[in-house]
């Protein structure tokens, strides 16, 4: 799960972690307000969407005076602010933070991350801070400095003396620094984050340590145990669809073709979609229904694939084993009545009573065309959209 | 030979008494497994159809000789319900739990480095030596005992795929096992194609893999090195968009890496016959194998 810039920002606050003074607004007077209390300029004026390189998009400003904060406010909430993240059809933005300017000696890159292949909690530092740290890692991986903790044991000063002096701090920060990363690897490991990332970390020229911006995410495994943290997400930064999806406890993800699919099981699911395109189409979504297959779960999937327009044809593949398939397949029947489907849907199953499935399929009134394996399900979708 | 579990594989069921528990135990015994005993803390003393429900794994273990533990333990207890095995001397544990925040997860598997219990999973369907004993949720009448190949995934309903085309085509399997399909598991695509070298009866692999992480390309290095025999590679997400969890915890393309084509090109690289179509797998394990 994803929060803001500003959000992440209260957590950091909470945990000590040194941030610039400022605010969230949601118009230009509520902009108005946090400026005047900032007193002095330059003031940044940030777009706050859950995506990166909205400097480079136009969505971060300095402004000069109060006048220009507002001015800038108001031209920036509301806009469809486009970055490299956010992918061409961009993010609208609904709300910007209002922070006091920086006199920034020195940018850092700082993050938490867990390192799947090891099982430890990795720290990652840089000097090259405020640039994108995939092409600093690509380019000039010794740049990076990397410190491997045993979650069991936790950070240790050492840790921290590794980084610190591996960044080639003043000596006169180092304390401030040491005390900044402890508070942080706290927040990561209290919080069940995913990733924790300070770019650019800034040395102020007045020699003081700020998080100029702040990413948090945090792991979805986790959140039963965060309730807290679920008050954070923006449904505005979600595809509607995939929310209604999630109501239904259906993992869908929308994209752009016209080949709906519905599939149980997520690696067979993403395995189907890449059949659907080697076969001359383009899925429109990635549907994984789950392990138990039922009729109402198809129901469900059907009623959120058909709520994309694009939608010319549909496959369904299930592998079910020990699934009956002739119940299954009156539960599709069921389903594609109910759901009132008109476009035609092709229905690959593999487990027990596959032939009366199949029969049932094919006496049914309804558009619903058997496959016998996947070469041959994917084939038929194709040439129906075609 | 076949790895892992085999007919002396005596196995508990952690959450036996729950409903994935209670089906799935019975499905593993109309198989032929050798369930022994169940923990579920509570129920100690009843019975789930003929076998003996205890409080605690160490009970279990003391009183049925119990050496491998299947878990359906839910998300917030099911790391507890792991080192509750590990401690209680349990050689093979099958973590079947989808959902375990992976800080649980790395705490466990550090814990573990050192002691002698071999993990599988989390979120995987479990391992199964067909014909001999069935440790895991997979749909056992899919499978064909007697080998030759084995078969290791991060998937589940797509191992079963995979596993359907071999047996359509009369190849048979040694071990399959789903090694799940979270960023941190106990056991990888490297342990598995060690050990099935080492394995007499098996002589050729499938790896099944998928987006995020780098342990495709991690084994495809090892196997060049390591592995005399044929293996067959499938990746799945070739159309998965960057940045997205596709289902699985661990099936995220971040930050450029863990795509389906380097998986593909690094395998490719390293002597491994790539299927790049599933629907054509079945074929070319054929003529492969």
């Amino acid at each position: 799960m994803k929060i803001h810039e500003y959000q992440a920002k209260v957590l950091f606050k909470q945990y000590g972690i040194p941030i610039p003074t400022g605010g969230v607004a949601f118009s230009s007077g509520e902009a108005k307000k946090v400026a005047e209390k900032l007193g002095r300029f330059p003031i940044a004026v940030k777009a706050q969407i859950h995506a990166g390189g909205r400097g480079k998009g136009g969505g971060v400003k300095l402004a000069k005076s109060i006048a220009e904060v507002e001015s800038l406010a108001n031209k920036i909430i509301g806009m469809t602010l486009i970055t490299h993240q956010t992918g061409p059809e961009g993010r609208l933005v609904k709300k910007v933070l209002i922070e006091e300017g920086l006199n920034i000696e020195k940018e850092l890159y700082l993050s938490i991350i867990p390192d799947r292949a090891t099982a430890k909690i990795v720290i990652m530092a840089s000097e090259a801070g405020g640039m994108d740290i995939e092409s600093v890692a690509k380019e000039t991986s010794e740049k990076i400095i990397k410190a491997y903790i045993n979650p069991l044991i936790g950070i240790q000063p050492f840790h921290c003396r590794e980084i610190a002096f591996g960044l080639k701090l003043n000596p006169s920060i180092i304390k401030n620094f040491i005390s900044m990363l402890n508070s942080l690897y706290k927040l990561f490991v209290e919080y069940d984050c995913s990733l924790v990332e300070i770019n650019p970390l800034v040395i102020t020229v007045e020699e003081i340590l700020i998080a100029l911006d702040a990413k948090i995410n945090f792991d979805d495994n986790a959140l039963f145990r965060h309730k807290d943290i679920l008050e954070y997400r923006d449904i505005d930064e979600e595809d509607p669809l995939e929310i209604e999806a999630s109501k239904f406890n259906l993992n869908y993800i929308n994209l752009d073709g016209n080949v709906g699919n519905m599939v149980n099981g997520a690696g067979l699911a993403m395995a189907t979609m890449d059949t659907i395109k080697l076969a001359g189409a383009d899925p429109a979504n990635f549907l994984d229904v789950g392990g138990g297959a039922s009729a109402e779960m198809v129901e469900n999937g059907f009623r959120i694939i058909l709520n994309d327009k694009n939608v010319k044809g549909i496959l369904i593949n299930i592998f079910g084993g020990i699934l009956r398939c002739d119940v299954l397949a009156k539960g599709v029947v069921e389903a594609a009545k109910k759901a009132d489907i008109k476009v035609p849907v092709v229905i690959r199953m593999e487990g027990t009573n596959v032939e009366e499935g199949r029969k049932i399929l094919s006496e049914s009134e309804l558009n619903l065309i058997t496959a016998l394996d996947m070469k041959d399900a994917a084939q038929k979708v194709a040439q129906i959209v075609k | 030979m076949s790895i892992f579990v085999d007919k002396n594989t005596r196995l508990l069921v952690q959450g036996i008494t729950g409903k994935e528990g209670m089906f799935h135990t019975r499905q593993c015994i109309a198989y032929g497994t050798n369930v022994v005993a169940g923990v579920t803390p509570g129920k100690g003393g009843k019975k789930m159809d003929n076998v003996s429900v205890f409080n605690t794994v160490r009970e279990a273990v003391d009183k049925t000789g119990a050496n491998c533990s299947l878990i359906f333990v839910p998300p917030p207890f099911a790391a507890d319900a792991v080192l509750e095995s590990v401690d209680a001397g349990i050689e093979l544990i099958v973590v079947i739990t989808e959902g375990i925040p992976v800080m649980d997860m790395m705490k466990v598997k550090n814990y573990m480095e050192g002691k002698k219990t071999r993990l599988i999973g989390p979120n995987c369907p479990g391992i199964i030596t067909p014909g001999q004993s069935k440790v895991g949720i997979m749909p056992g009448q899919t499978h064909k005992p007697g080998g030759p190949i084995g078969v290791v995934s991060r998937s589940g309903t797509l191992t079963y795929e995979v596993v359907h085309q071999l047996t359509q085509r009369g190849i048979g399997q040694t071990t399959c096992i789903g090694i799940g399909g979270d960023p941190v598991i106990g056991t990888n695509f490297i342990d598995c194609l060690d050990t099935f070298e080492k394995d007499d009866e098996t002589e050729g692999v499938v790896i099944v893999g998928e987006i995020g992480g780098t342990a495709e390309e991690e084994v495809s290095e090892f196997i060049a090195k390591n592995v005399t025999m044929p293996v067959v590679g499938f990746i799945a997400g070739l159309t998965a968009p960057p940045g997205r969890r596709m289902g699985h915890a661990g099936a995220i393309v971040s930050g450029g890496s863990g795509t389906a084509q380097e998986k593909i090109t690094v395998m490719k690289e390293n002597g491994i016959n790539v299927c790049e179509n599933l629907g054509t797998l079945g074929e070319l394990c054929a003529s492969v194998f």
